[in-house]
Parts: C-alpha cells; sequence; structure tokens
C-alpha cells in the first residue's frame, strides 16, 4: 500500500488548497474590542464556552453577542436561559441600550427560559433531553436563527439527576449545535480549579473565553482571556473590559504598533516666554507631562494651555479628577484664566469625577467614549498620578500606554498633570510614564531664605531645540508669569534673594545714569566754556584786525596819492622838483634819489 | 391553526384510550417520536394506571415531534416526562417510568 509519486504528488497538491476552503470562518461578536482579540470575532458555526465566576458579565457577553449579532450583522438569535426569565432579561439588559422585547416582536430574537425545579421531578428511568432540543428547534426555526445563547446549562446538573445522562447529552446536544451551523455562546459557572464546574470545557474545545472578576484594595476590575481558539491565533493577554451602560467593550493592547503620524505643527502653550523656551510652542498630537509637587501649578499651565487652544476655536477635553468643576472654573478665574466662556460656547468640556469612584479601566474607558464621542484636539488628564492610584502598578502602566497611544494615534495634544510627593525626586514620576512622553516640564520648588519658590525646568522636549535654562515663575492674578533670570554664584536666584538683586541692579542702573548725566552737563559746561573764550579771541582778532585794515588802507591811499602830488607840484613849478612836506622822510630820500639819477 | 388541530386531535385521540369522562387524575405523558424509551414509558404508565387507578385517570399522550410548541408550557426537557397535571401540585415524572416504586412516589399514589 505504497503511495506511487503520482498520489503523494496529488496529496500535496491537494494540501496547497486546503487553506482557501478550510480557514476558520469567525462571527463578529459585536463586542466591542473582542473581535481585534481573537481576529475577527467567534468561530463561525461552533460553541464558544464562556465562562467565569459569578457576576463576571457572562449573561451580558450571550445577550450582548445576539443582540448585535442580529442589530448589526442581520444574524437572529436564539436565547435558551435556564436562569433567568424573559421579563428579568428583558429588564436587566435593558439598562444596557437594548430592547430585547421589541427585537422578540420583529422575529430578530427568540427567548426560551427553562426552568426546571429539583424537587418536582422524579427520575424514573433512562430519558433523554429530546425535550430540550426540540425547543430548541422550535425557537431556532422561529427567528431563523445563526446564533444561539445557552445561559448557563449547567444548572441542569443541579436540576436534573443522572449526570451520565447529562453529560452524554450535553455532548449530543453541541455536537447537534454545530450540526445545524449554529454560532453557539455557552456560558459556565467557574468551579474550582477548572474553568467551569461540570467541566464543560471538556466538550467544547473550539474557543473558551475566561471571564474574570477581580477586586484589588477593593477596587473592581474585569478582565477578559481568551484561552483557547483552535485553528487561529489570537490575543492570549488578559485584557480588562467594561460593562458601562452600552455594554461590553474590551480594551485591546493593539496600539503599540508606533505608527502615529508626527506633526511639525506647533500648539502655543498659552504663556508666551514659555513658547520662547520651547521654541514656539508643543508640537501637534504629542503627550505633555507636567509634574511638579503640590500648589507648584500644574494646573495652572493646563489652563492656559486649555484657554489658548480655545481661543483658536479648537475643542478641549479637561478632565479633573482632583477638583470640581466649579472650583477648578473658580480657582482659574482667579489666577485671570475665564475658562467659563468656553464651556459657555462649547469649546471645553470638562469632566470631573473622584478617581477611586471607579476603576482605572472604567476611567479609561470613559475617557475613551467621550474622546471618541467629542473629537477634541487637546485633552487634559489632570492629574494622571490620581488616576494610577487606582488601580495596581502593572496594570495602570499598560493601560497609560494605550491611552497614551490611543490619544497619539488620534493627533491629539495631550497634557497630564502628574503630582510629585513630597519628598520624592521631581524628575520621578510615581506613573512611570515619563518614557511615553514627548515634551516634559518639572516644576520644582526652591526652599531658602524663608520662603518658597517656584522654578521650571523642560526636562526634555522631542523634536524641538529647547531652552535649558531653570526658570523662575510666579502665579499671578495674570496666571503664570515666567520671570527673568537672574544667575547668582550658586545658581539661579529665586524669590527675594531675585528681588535683591534686582533691586540692586536697580540701583547700579541709577548710578550709572546719574553719572552719565553729570558727565554731561560737564560736557556742557567745558563747550560754553570753550564758546565764550572763542567769541573773545574773535572779537579781539576782529578788533586788530580792523585797525590793521585801516592802517593798510590809509598807506595804499598814500602810496597811491604821492606821486599825482609831485606831479602836480612839478607841473606848478614847471620842474622836477619833490614835494618837500609828502610823506616821512625816508620815502622822501629814496624817492629823491631816485629822482636826482633820472 | 394546523398546529392546534392536530393538538386537538390528539387530545380526542388520547381521550378515547382513556376510558373515564370525568377522571380524578389527569396525567399527560410527553414523547419525542416513537422511541422505544416513549413506549416502553406509554406501557408502563398504562400498567400502573390500569392497576392503581382503574377508571380515574385520563393519559393525554403529547408527541413533541408532532406540537414541538407544547413543550414550553409544562417546561419540558427531558422525555419521556410525565406530568400529573390533576390533583394539584402538578407533578413532574421523567424517565421510561421503568422503576414503577419511584412512579407511584412521584404521582402519590400510595395514599389511595
Amino acid at each position: 500500500m505504497r503511495p506511487t509519486p503520482k498520489s503523494v504528488a496529488s496529496r500535496s497538491r491537494k494540501i496547497k488548497e486546503i487553506p482557501t476552503s478550510l480557514s476558520l470562518e469567525k462571527a463578529p461578536s459585536g463586542i466591542a474590542g473582542l473581535d481585534e482579540i481573537t481576529g475577527g470575532g467567534l468561530p463561525r458555526g461552533r460553541p464558544t464556552l464562556v465562562c467565569g465566576s459569578a457576576g463576571c458579565g457572562k449573561t451580558l457577553f450571550a445577550m450582548e453577542f445576539l443582540v448585535r449579532g442580529a442589530v448589526e450583522h442581520g444574524e437572529p438569535g436564539v436565547f435558551m436561559s435556564f436562569e433567568e426569565t424573559e421579563e428579568e432579561l428583558a429588564i436587566n439588559v435593558a439598562s444596557l441600550g437594548f430592547d430585547v422585547r421589541q427585537m422578540v416582536k420583529r422575529k430578530q430574537l427568540a427567548i426560551d427560559h427553562v426552568r426546571v425545579e429539583r424537587n418536582e421531578i422524579e427520575e424514573t428511568g433512562a430519558f433523554d433531553l429530546e425535550g430540550l432540543f426540540v425547543r430548541l428547534r422550535l425557537a431556532i426555526e422561529s427567528v431563523g436563527a445563526k446564533r444561539v445563547a445557552l445561559d448557563t446549562i449547567e444548572s441542569l446538573f443541579s436540576s436534573l439527576p443522572n449526570p451520565a445522562i447529562l453529560r452524554s447529552e450535553l455532548r449530543r446536544l453541541f455536537r447537534w449545535l454545530k450540526d445545524q451551523g449554529m454560532t453557539t455562546v455557552i456560558t459556565g459557572e467557574q468551579g474550582v480549579g477548572t474553568f467551569t464546574r461540570q467541566g464543560l470545557e471538556e466538550y467544547i474545545s473550539d474557543c473558551v473565553i475566561f471571564l474574570d472578576h477581580r477586586v484589588n484594595d477593593q477596587i473592581s476590575t474585569r478582565r477578559l482571556r481568551v484561552v483557547k481558539y483552535r485553528g487561529t491565533t489570537h490575543g492570549s493577554n488578559e485584557y480588562p473590559f467594561l460593562i458601562d451602560e452600552t455594554g461590553i467593550s474590551v480594551l485591546p493592547i493593539t496600539s503599540l504598533r508606533l505608527d502615529h503620524k508626527a506633526s511639525s505643527e506647533r500648539v502655543p502653550t498659552g504663556i508666551e516666554r514659555l513658547d520662547e523656551m520651547l521654541g514656539g510652542g508643543y508640537f501637534k498630537g504629542t503627550t505633555i507631562l507636567c509634574s511638579g509637587s503640590a500648589g507648584t501649578g500644574k494646573t495652572s499651565i493646563a489652563a492656559h494651555l486649555v484657554r489658548a487652544a480655545c481661543a483658536k476655536g479648537e475643542r478641549c477635553l479637561f478632565f479633573a479628577f482632583e477638583e470640581s468643576s466649579a472650583q477648578l472654573l473658580r480657582n482659574m478665574g482667579s489666577i485671570g484664566i475665564d475658562l467659563g466662556c468656553y464651556i459657555a460656547n462649547g469649546s471645553l468640556d470638562l469632566v470631573a469625577s473622584r478617581p477611586y469612584a471607579q476603576g482605572l479601566e472604567m476611567h479609561l474607558l470613559s475617557i475613551h467614549k467621550a474622546v471618541t464621542q467629542r473629537e477634541p484636539a487637546l485633552v487634559v488628564i489632570d492629574p494622571v498620578s490620581n488616576l494610577v492610584g487606582s488601580g495596581s502598578q502593572l496594570g495602570s502602566n499598560s493601560m497609560l500606554t494605550r491611552l497614551l497611544d490611543f490619544l497619539k494615534n488620534r493627533g491629539i495634544t495631550t497634557l497630564f498633570t502628574s503630582l510629585t510627593e513630597g519628598g520624592a525626586d521631581t524628575e520621578q514620576t510615581s506613573v512611570g510614564i515619563s518614557s511615553l512622553i514627548d515634551t516634559w516640564l518639572v516644576l520644582d520648588v526652591v526652599r531658602g531664605g524663608g520662603e518658597r519658590n517656584h522654578t521650571l525646568d523642560i526636562v526634555k522636549s522631542r523634536g524641538m531645540a529647547h531652552s535649558n535654562q531653570t526658570t523662575e515663575y510666579r502665579i499671578s492674578d495674570q496666571g503664570v508669569l515666567l520671570l527673568d533670570t537672574y544667575l547668582g554664584p550658586s545658581g539661579v536666584l529665586t524669590g527675594s534673594a531675585r528681588l535683591a538683586r534686582e533691586a540692586a541692579d536697580r540701583a547700579q542702573v541709577a548710578l550709572q545714569e546719574e553719572e552719565i548725566a553729570r558727565q554731561q552737563a560737564l560736557r556742557g559746561i567745558r563747550r560754553n566754556a570753550f564758546d565764550g573764550r572763542l567769541a573773545t579771541l574773535q572779537g579781539e582778532f576782529a578788533v586788530e584786525d580792523a585797525e590793521l585794515d585801516r592802517d593798510i588802507q590809509e598807506r595804499i591811499r598814500q602810496r597811491d596819492g604821492a606821486p599825482a602830488a609831485r606831479a602836480a607840484m612839478a607841473r606848478s613849478r614847471q620842474a622836477f622838483a619833490r614835494a618837500p612836506g609828502a610823506g616821512h622822510g625816508k620815502h622822501n630820500g629814496k624817492h629823491g634819489g631816485k629822482g636826482h639819477r633820472t | 391553526m394546523t398546529k392546534a388541530a392536530t393538538a386537538r386531535r390528539e387530545k380526542a385521540r388520547a381521550a378515547k384510550a382513556t376510558p373515564v369522562p370525568n377522571p380524578l387524575w389527569e396525567l399527560r405523558l410527553y414523547i419525542a417520536g416513537r422511541t422505544a424509551k416513549a413506549v416502553a414509558a406509554l406501557s408502563n404508565l398504562q400498567h400502573i394506571c390500569d392497576e392503581r387507578l382503574v377508571g380515574k385517570y385520563r393519559i393525554e399522550v403529547i408527541d413533541l415531534l408532532r406540537n414541538p410548541a407544547l413543550g414550553r408550557g409544562d417546561q419540558i426537557l427531558a422525555i419521556p416526562t410525565l406530568v400529573r397535571r390533576l390533583p394539584n401540585p402538578v407533578k413532574k415524572i421523567i424517565g421510561d417510568l421503568s422503576n414503577a416504586r419511584r412512579v407511584l412516589v412521584g404521582l402519590d399514589i400510595k395514599e389511595l
């Protein structure tokens, strides 16, 4: 019976064809986030076991699976309840926004309540569960169901005798449901050391989902785990999930891909000098952490950013976990930041809640939902350290990572404030999220000289040149003011030291100015003196000049007048005679001599 | 309509089988097809009634394969199930009724 080479070849061809024809088909569960974990939903046409302890949300899971299947995917369902009546179910899930009665009327859903009272029943011989099959078949046919939920079928074990028969009958039931092509959810109560009390997981081997409801430090968290899922890859972690007014939401860590876009657009911080220090503001869509000890003005810095964004007409979401909305508005109003008008015009939403009111997961979901609804450009979480207090350290880190990635993927600028406990290193966040942060402002308190002063450092700011200067700031009625930096011998001067230095500087300046004025006055006086002397000299010179001029003119006149007179005299004497009385002797002599020679 | 009609026919057929028109004991046996268990149950029941409840009973046999909707009213899961509708209170006995002693206990027939 050795295979010939030809048959081997044909077999290998067959194997190659298999994946397309036999790949596992999945039915979308309709439960938010679960389909991402399971890669598309529950195995179509096969049973899925959903197990967990009391109150973990099994019934709701089953109901939501049916309701969403009917409403969103056009697959009617049958809910066979072994615990609650139709009315109870309808009321229970009405609080989650499902109108089951209406769905039953529209033939989208059939509910069958199976009630078996142990004390009414006497076993008198061999029996089977054909009655259950008949009812199920009837219900399936009545709505043309594609989905079936059996809510705690295990309760049959307590109401019917003879577990051996029950086991074989249940095995037959699951087989039958599979043959009918029903995508089935079977719920089961968690047993001691087993997933279900009656070991249903032995019969349902296609998909097992375990729901857990834990209380740590008095705060409950719900978690979901896909224990097995035959024939497909699936996320095997525990995923937190929530039950709220829209049903079950699982928060998958699918966003750890790190593929968010990076914008180079700047978001003004709302504080002029801080913009300068950051080279223009935060980057849009980045995460900013503002950490500091109590009373350092973390919220105020956040409020500045909110005001700047609202003023530009952007939507903001402010999650306050420390103050009520009214208190926050009053406090920000006292430092000159009026946020009330932005609430009034709808650009700002304040969501205030106590961090301990619910678990971290619940908070994160409410943040998720608010963000999805409002689509803000800016989200402030004040403070994130309080939020973390409501969950375990390990859990909160992964949750915050998820939150950050969620916000980043949406291109939302996020500012977290974080309270540093007194005495702790300011660059140590209790949250341990600093590595996820793009821009980190550390607000510090400098104590000395009998006072506390505030300084601001930009510890890091990814992707931008930023100031390395520790800057003092003051919270005034105009908001946060970054002050001039004064460097002293032991670093930056703050508070009174800075004031003293400022005063000294002012005195120095005044002194300098006085000196300059004095010098300028002296210069004026000197110039005046010089001008005076110059005028005197000019006067004297003018006098002398005039005298000399007159003398010269006289002599010129004399010089030019003498020959004419001599000629006239000679004419009158008819001789070449010299006029005896004309001019000085010297001249006469000379002239005479000349005359003689001629 | 048809279902109701079949139900009526079934009832009539069952009534024909019972000897007394105004019975004290109203018993209803649910089966799903004429299986071996169903046949055994009916014959066991008939036997017990003929022995202990002569002339005071009426047996109604409901085949859920024919009338699936009837299974819901009496909350039938196991097949066969015998329901004692009268006298009150309602009692249910499951199985093929092969254990006669337990059937009597279940139906509270001992007191007669």
